[in-house]
């Protein structure tokens, strides 16, 4: 368009949008249908990843370094021994844990179990220890090792194979996810262009006498915006609605597993309405991309 | 107004509608083409409005040479020219009103002047208790009638017509004929394909006859008839 679009004719392109989902009946349910679908499955998609990374990020932020201290080792040398910790680099808490305090820990974590433990309370077998973390969980093991050559270190435990297993899965899992997301995206680009593409096969015809008359291609162009508008926020009406029931039902019936700490859902609030609103989003793209590339090659006329 | 300068014209499938045709047809002129099925006169109107273009030759429209114009100027020479089509080409999910209405919207026209200039045309075409129908609720000749009313709703410079009597009734057809010799008064340029031997012989006009893609005859205030 190469002089501005009057407001009247903006509200005319609005009022045609709207008439045109309900002029195409059938066609409508069918792309809204597509739509309908695939959000769902992306949706459903979303949550998981985004879940499974956040879980992720707790487990690998719950990574520390247990380093247990010679019996041998007085107080001064223990002392030493955590400022050499703190020296090193990439350091983020190093939290000092006396053997007592390592005994009520053990006590706590067996649970009934864990009484039978109480009789070593006169005599403690426990090490001294100190509990590190690292900034970055990924330097864990780098620093377990510069750990264990220091002086008056009994052992250093950090769940070794465990930790770097862990870290490579959750990279994988992160990759994974992402491309699974971004391949239902296009499927569902792709599907939904294609059924607009045959709402408007239908109305080439159309499009054709709308340019003899002497329509220009952005007043052609403009209700079908609008209408893929449209179908994209219908289409991700039922999507949201799933979202924010099924993810209120997952948040409340997950809570028994509260005993495993990492296990935690991202909080209903904000996070069910944010992927509602990235839904909504995607919708809306997907139904304008679909609707206007499909008009494209029909306004050559 | 509008000038053609040997004109070619041959299909894609190999088909040659039109062998050299030079026209001059000046503002405010009433014009017949006439001629068998076949001999080139829808290529020869369609060329107008640039539903096709010509394989060789000039055509120079309201003084833009066809030829050069950009595509995107395309839509704004068609709102210079009501066509009324044969098909009539008619949207066939918009009424009446919203049909005739179009051409208007098209120019951003307000939506007052809208209704009133609809109105308007659908007491000239006598449709203006069908204006809430849809096309396929018409008969073919109400359907014509809709074309001619979207075609000279915006005032054209122009107005090309194919066979625009071809299915009404002679009574209908006069009542047309009526409004084209009253809008061909205020200066409109009208150009007439058809094939009714009894309107040309009695509203006399200059007659373009078309016969195998040449023009054979042009003749002020001729007779019907295209046998040289």
């Amino acid at each position: 368009m190469n002089t501005a679009m009057k407001f009247r004719t903006l509200t005319r392109h609005l009022r045609e949008g709207c008439k045109n989902i309900i002029r195409n009946g059938w066609m409508t349910i069918a792309s809204v249908g597509a739509v309908t679908t695939t959000l769902i499955l992306v949706a459903a998609f979303l949550a998981l990843v985004l879940n499974l990374n956040q879980m992720a990020n707790n487990i690998e932020n719950d990574v520390e370094i247990k380093v247990l201290i010679d019996q041998t080792a007085d107080e001064e040398q223990i002392t030493d021994l955590g400022d050499n910790i703190k020296a090193l680099s990439g350091i983020d808490t190093v939290q000092f844990s006396s053997k007592d305090d390592e005994l009520v820990g053990l006590i706590e974590s067996m649970g009934e179990e864990g009484e039978a433990w109480q009789l070593y309370e006169q005599d403690n077998p426990l090490s001294h220890a100190y509990a590190v973390k690292a900034q970055n969980p990924a330097d864990t093991e780098r620093i377990a090792k510069d750990i264990l050559g220091m002086d008056n270190v009994q052992d250093v435990n950090y769940g070794r194979d465990y930790v770097e297993g862990l870290f490579q899965f959750n990279d994988y899992a992160r990759t994974i996810g992402l491309a699974i997301i971004i391949g239902l995206v296009f499927t569902a680009i792709f599907l939904i262009s294609n059924t607009i593409k045959i709402t408007i096969m239908a109305r080439s015809r159309e499009i054709g006498i709308q340019k003899l008359v002497g329509a220009t291609n952005g007043f052609i162009r403009w209700p079908f915006f609008i209408e893929g508008m449209l179908l994209g926020i219908l289409g991700s009406l039922i999507p949201i609605g799933a979202i924010l029931g099924g993810y209120y039902y997952l948040v409340n019936n997950l809570g028994v597993l509260d005993n495993y700490s990492f296990v935690t859902l991202l909080p209903y609030n904000p996070f069910a309405w944010q992927l509602s609103l990235i839904i909504l989003a995607i919708g809306v793209l997907i139904g304008i991309w679909g609707s206007v590339m499909s008009v494209r090659k029909f306004l050559k006329v | 107004m509008i000038l053609m300068k040997d004109i070619y014209k041959t299909y894609a499938n190999g088909v040659t509608a039109l062998n050299g045709i030079s026209v001059d047809i000046k503002q405010g002129e009433f014009v017949y083409i006439v001629g068998p099925s076949g001999a080139g006169k829808s290529t020869f109107i369609k060329l107008m409005y640039r539903e096709v273009k010509p394989t060789q030759g000039t055509i120079i429209i309201n003084e833009i040479d066809m030829s050069e114009i950009k595509e995107r100027k395309v839509p704004y020479l068609r709102r210079d020219i009501g066509v009324i089509f044969q098909d009539f080409k008619l949207l066939p999910k918009l009424s009446v009103y919203e049909n005739i209405a179009f051409a208007l919207e098209v120019i951003e026209e307000s939506p007052r002047n809208i209704r009133k200039r609809v109105m308007d045309v659908l007491e000239i075409v006598g449709l203006k208790n069908k204006a809430r129908f849809i096309p396929d609720e018409l008969s073919g000749g109400e359907q014509q009638r809709v074309s001619i009313a979207r075609a000279i709703v915006n005032h054209p410079k122009i107005v090309i017509a194919d066979e625009p009597t071809g299915n009404l009734d002679p009574d209908t057809s006069w009542g047309i004929m009526k409004t084209f010799e009253e809008i061909n008064a205020r200066g409109t340029t009208i150009i007439m394909a058809t094939h009714s031997k009894e309107i040309v012989n009695t509203i006399k006009k200059r007659v373009i006859a078309i016969e195998d893609g040449l023009i054979v005859r042009d003749q002020n205030r001729g007779e019907y008839g295209y046998e040289i």
